[in-house]
């Protein structure tokens, strides 16, 4: 018994983290000085599968789309209690916008197979458009249910769900499989349990060895290319080998992936400039302060 | 997917919930002429839920030129998949070039169903919509699209989206953005109503229990807001922003940081995950003025900000400020606002 999960995670820049450091002299934001990590909503969703492992047994299966530098949160769900964690990198993957990125997810979801429920977080702080998680579930042909914020039960292949909808909340029963998404107040995530950090911060992707090996050199010449598989089999061997599977691997149709699978386009991009335009300054002193008051009845603001 | 139907006509889905309509279909109306006029086709409303006939109407009073409304038992409560169904077919149907939708729990649920099914764009939460051109790296130049313009990345970018071959070209938009209008009453509005083939099948979830709430504090109504951040230090003090606000008859906002420390009730959020305001006066006290709180209240006409500070960003958008203790500061503002009468 027990129900297989499927969480679909995200690397995102730190768009909280946006202190004064990060920003540019003109005003706007320095995108690299922001350090990369787990989605926030999406180790909600992680830790949301590793509960209804806990409790009811199963499997947690991670899946991540991304360039190889994403293998950094497949470590740190390693490291929280996932048992298989799998990259999702092709360059043909590029430029995906959410509907090319959901059709390559569920497509990487249907070759894991044998799904009971797939979790995500509701939205990536980068784009904040929580369309993901309801456009796969669509692309997998499986009901969504949108703002988890309490599993309230499971069995026989039931699940019910406290749904938070903003100014209130519905208890929804739904079969499974059905794609959940999930929001910060559902849980607390664990932290890595100290033993797991040992042991999983060593693993890595084929592709991530590759680089460690060969650095400059050409990952062709025969000896590195047999100290690559060397290593990869040894990773194997321990279970410490993340799984990378490219658009042919999760047999993906070209034509809805990329650049070529999006319909939406980017027709301009202006960073956001603090206007700057200076500001009045009153002094935090008894006058001052009834300067300012004074000034804003004056001008009609306060009546 | 649908052809790129230039005659097609702007559409606002209007949602509603035990048939009271939210607010954004509403706030959307204005807009959704702009641009229904920019391209000289038809604006329209569609309605679906059971019992709905008297709200088309109400829908009318606010000047589209159509209302589709359909109506089946079975929609009464929303849900992903029988809304989505429904809204497919009409769309297929009727060709709309443009569909918009309020970037409420609904329509964040609904609009990425529907776009999947449709293999269509959508762009969520658009601060703002306009109508114009888009030229290729190729050269080729698509005429009169939709401009999608959202924030991104945090607020930290705006971007202009489009959507040239895969239409319709949807949107969902943020609520409060956009002003609510008043209804101006008699029109030459078309009603339509449209049959609606539905299976106790196309119900994929079952919904036990359904509560819903009116939001306590009415944010987006208000003429003044009082405003605090995580400097204010706890709950406790957060008294001084409640005295202060019931000195002025203002309303409390507060940032999420607050709200996240549990000085505010989450209510009273402002920004980019709370309420969007733009009040004739927003007193920030306390607040830094990261990027998702000023994407929530930047529109507000005057604003004041009160931080120790003098490098809080905030002061980059206020139009008064006050380098200052705000324990200092606040109680000596409470008690010049009283004494000015």
């Amino acid at each position: 018994m027990g129900y297989n999960c499927v969480v679909l995670t995200k690397q995102v820049p730190d768009t909280k983290a946006v202190t004064a450091k990060a920003m540019k002299d003109d005003g706007t934001v320095n995108r690299a000085a922001l350090p990369a990590i787990f989605n926030p909503e999406d180790l909600h969703a992680l830790e949301e599968a590793l509960m209804i492992k806990d409790q009811y047994g199963g499997t947690v299966t991670v899946i991540t789309m991304g360039p190889p530098n994403a293998c950094n949160i497949l470590r740190d769900a390693y490291e929280r209690g996932a048992d298989r964690c799998i990259l999702v990198s092709d360059r043909r993957a590029a430029a995906s916008d959410t509907l090319a990125t959901s059709y390559i997810l569920s497509c990487a979801v249907r070759k894991v197979g044998d799904f009971d429920i797939v979790l995500c977080g509701r939205q990536a702080i980068d784009g904040d458009t929580a369309q993901v998680g309801p456009q796969a579930a669509e692309k997998l042909g499986i009901p969504q249910i949108t703002y988890l914020e309490e599993l309230v039960s499971l069995n026989n292949n039931h699940i019910v769900v406290r749904r938070n909808v903003g100014n209130g909340w519905e208890l929804v029963q739904s079969k499974l499989p059905v794609l959940i998404t999930v929001i910060d107040s559902a849980n607390v995530p664990r932290s890595p349990a100290a033993k797991r950090i040992m042991k999983y911060k060593k693993a890595r992707a084929a592709i991530e060895v590759k680089k460690e090996i060969a650095g400059e050199n050409n990952a062709d010449d025969p000896e590195i290319a047999k100290q690559i598989e060397q290593k990869c089999n040894e990773l194997k061997a321990k279970g410490l080998l993340i799984e990378h599977w490219n658009l042919d691997d999760i047999d993906a149709d070209l034509q809805w992936c990329g650049r070529d699978g999006s319909p939406t386009k980017v027709h301009r991009i202006q960073a956001v400039v603090l206007k700057g335009e200076g500001h009045k300054q009153f002094e935090p002193s008894e006058d001052g302060v009834r300067e300012l008051v004074h000034e804003l009845i004056e001008e009609h603001t306060i009546g | 997917m649908i052809k790129c139907n230039r005659q097609g006509p702007v559409w606002i889905f209007a949602e509603q919930e035990s048939g009271k309509l939210s607010d954004v279909p509403l706030e959307l109306m204005s807009k959704g002429r702009e641009l229904a006029d920019k391209l000289n086709v038809k604006l329209t409303m569609i309605l679906l839920g059971q019992g709905v006939e008297d709200l088309a109407k109400h829908l009318a009073a606010y000047g589209p030129d159509e209302v589709i409304y359909a109506e089946h038992p079975l929609l009464k409560d929303y849900q992903s998949t029988s809304y989505a169904k429904v809204l497919c077919n009409l769309i297929e149907k009727y060709e709309p070039q443009i569909v918009l939708y309020g970037a409420t729990a609904i329509g964040r649920d609904l609009a990425p169903r529907v776009a999947s099914q449709m293999r269509a764009g959508l762009t969520a939460d658009c601060t703002d919509l306009q109508i114009g051109d888009h030229e290729e790296k190729d050269g080729t130049v698509h005429k009169k699209l939709m401009y999608q313009i959202r924030p991104a990345f945090g607020g930290n970018i705006i971007a202009t989206i489009i959507n040239y071959d895969r239409w319709p070209q949807m949107a969902t938009v943020r609520e409060g953005v956009m002003p609510m209008p008043e209804p101006i009453g008699s029109n030459n509005c078309k009603i339509i109503t449209e049959k609606v083939h539905l299976s106790p099948e196309d119900l994929a979830l079952k919904i036990l229990e359904k509560h819903r709430q009116e939001k306590k504090v009415n944010l987006k109504a208000a003429r003044i807001i009082v405003s605090g951040g995580a400097g204010v230090g706890s709950r406790e003090n957060f008294k001084l922003i409640w005295e202060l606000a019931n000195s002025l008859g203002a309303a409390v906002g507060a940032s999420r940081a607050a709200v996240d420390l549990g000085f505010c009730d989450k209510d009273h959020q402002v920004g980019q995950t709370g309420t969007t305001v733009r009040p004739a006066l927003y007193i920030a006290i306390g607040i830094s003025g990261a990027v998702q709180h000023r994407a929530g209240m930047q529109e507000s006409a005057k604003i004041v900000a009160i931080n120790n500070d003098p490098e809080a960003p905030i002061f980059q958008i206020a139009h008064y400020g006050i380098v200052g203790d705000l324990n200092d500061v606040v109680p000596k503002m409470i008690k010049a606002v009283r004494e000015r009468v």
